[in-house]
């Protein structure tokens, strides 16, 4: 994979170095940037919503997926929810759990976006070098009578822009934070086991949207 | 505290359980699974609805006056903790804060600190004793308190000891300062505890390993080297 890697960056450097220099200039948005527009229109876009402010959790899932979704690497964060497991499913299992798994994220997102009331951020400056192409890009979460939350975006430079791939909030790695659940659950019930209850639990919480309870109390 | 003691030895005795499958940092699972439900069973049936018409019938700005307050009196002894990491500096501040609340901030109902861009900071025993190299123990599941380890269940006995609440008398106005400090408490963590009950596939397992990384987070202060775990998992991920 490393070599992969490394073989195509080295192409594109070698490809960047034959382009007219306006052309070979940094295409893609810098991921510190990226978080910080991302943040802001999602926030202000639902500040102006009277529907999602009033608990309409399809809408807001609606937003996600059309505003935040795209800057995210799903495979990957599944790969690393999976440990050593990713490597002994197969393709088609690949492509399941990867859904599954993005259909959870995003209810679980939404979710917390629906907590959100009006915190500030504070956008920390990106630590790295040009050349890196695995960054962290730091926000925190200002609020009364507590410690700052810092919310830490881990994201790796693709073909397609910078992608997150996981997000700590407050010291806890989501991705972590799902790898020994998946790790009992393949362990008991194998890989299409963990396909399954990811997928009962999603149609669960769908149920539960739609009838009302997961609104917000 | 005796109770307490008690538990712990109980703990170790139900700790003879293990499994196949069995995660080495919670030895003790099916005793902290039994307690897990009992606190959550409390939770749903006391206090749940106790902290949702709390934040139903108090508005906003009172709500974070009374978090404010409860903070306030915390600040002395995370200064304390600051200095027994050998952070001075954020010991003083800590002290600072607690000065210019209790007085400026008129008892400590408003935060104007962090407004003069003083920090609140959070320590207490258990990561204390995190710093000074101690591990975290098998993870423990104290009745009501909830997730906890060997460490900072320790820790918290002399967190206890050190709570200002600990002398207030008389007995009813420290039982009403207790009930209104745990009720704010779980009001702000309401958001979170429906985000764990939608996120989660096992919400013991959930809860667990996110306790777990965030105390190891905060040991740290935010800052935890690199697990190895996670390095070796790097090279699964595709390119």
């Amino acid at each position: 994979m490393k070599t992969t890697a490394s073989l195509i960056s080295a192409l594109a450097v070698c490809a960047a170095a034959w382009l007219p220099p306006a052309a070979a200039a940094e295409p893609f948005t810098p991921p510190d940037v990226l978080v910080k527009n991302v943040t802001l229109e999602v926030v202000d876009l639902i500040a102006r919503d009277k529907d999602i402010r009033a608990g309409d959790r399809a809408k807001l899932i609606g937003l996600i997926e059309a505003k935040v979704l795209p800057n995210f690497n799903f495979t990957s964060m599944t790969a690393l929810a999976l440990g050593q497991n990713w490597r002994k499913a197969s393709p088609e299992q690949k492509a399941r759990l990867t859904e599954e798994f993005k259909t959870l994220l995003v209810r679980t997102y939404a979710s917390a976006l629906a907590a959100y009331s009006e915190q500030k951020f504070d956008f920390r400056p990106l630590r790295a070098k040009p050349t890196d192409t695995d960054v962290t890009v730091q926000v925190r979460v200002l609020q009364p009578g507590a410690q700052p939350v810092p919310i830490d975006y881990s994201m790796e430079k693709t073909a397609a822009g910078w992608k997150a791939y996981d997000v700590m909030v407050g010291g806890v790695s989501l991705v972590a934070n799902y790898r020994t659940e998946f790790a009992s659950i393949v362990r008991q019930s194998g890989i299409d086991g963990l396909i399954n209850d990811l997928a009962a639990k999603n149609r669960s919480l769908g149920a539960s949207a739609r009838s009302g309870v997961a609104a917000r109390p | 505290m005796r109770l307490l003691a008690g538990l712990l030895g109980m703990a170790v005795l139900a700790g003879c359980a293990t499994g196949p499958d069995a995660d080495p940092r919670d030895p003790l699972e099916p005793w902290n699974r039994a307690v897990y439900q009992f606190n959550d069973d409390v939770d749903h049936v006391l206090a749940t609805p106790v902290a949702t018409l709390y934040r139903n019938v108090l508005p906003v700005g009172i709500r974070d006056r009374v978090r404010n307050f409860f903070a306030n009196i915390a600040d002395p002894f995370i200064g304390v903790n600051n200095v027994l990491q050998g952070k001075i500096e954020d010991g003083f501040l800590d002290w600072m804060r607690f000065a210019v609340n209790s007085t400026v901030g008129l008892f400590g109902i408003h935060d104007v600190a962090t407004d003069m861009g003083l920090e609140k900071h959070n320590e207490d025993f258990g990561q204390t004793f995190g710093r000074w190299g101690a591990g975290t123990g098998p993870y423990l599941v104290l009745p009501i308190f909830g997730s906890s380890d060997l460490r900072d269940g320790v820790g918290f006995v002399v967190d206890i000891y050190a709570d200002p609440l600990t002398n207030v008398r008389p007995h009813d106005v420290q039982y009403l300062l207790y009930g209104l400090r745990f009720t704010q408490t779980r009001t702000d963590l309401l958001d979170a505890s429906r985000i764990l009950e939608e996120a989660a596939l096992d919400k013991y397992t959930f809860q667990r390993d996110a306790y777990l990384q965030r105390r190891r987070s905060l040991v740290y202060d935010g800052r935890p080297p690199r697990e190895r775990e996670l390095e070796d998992e790097d090279d699964s991920k595709p390119n």
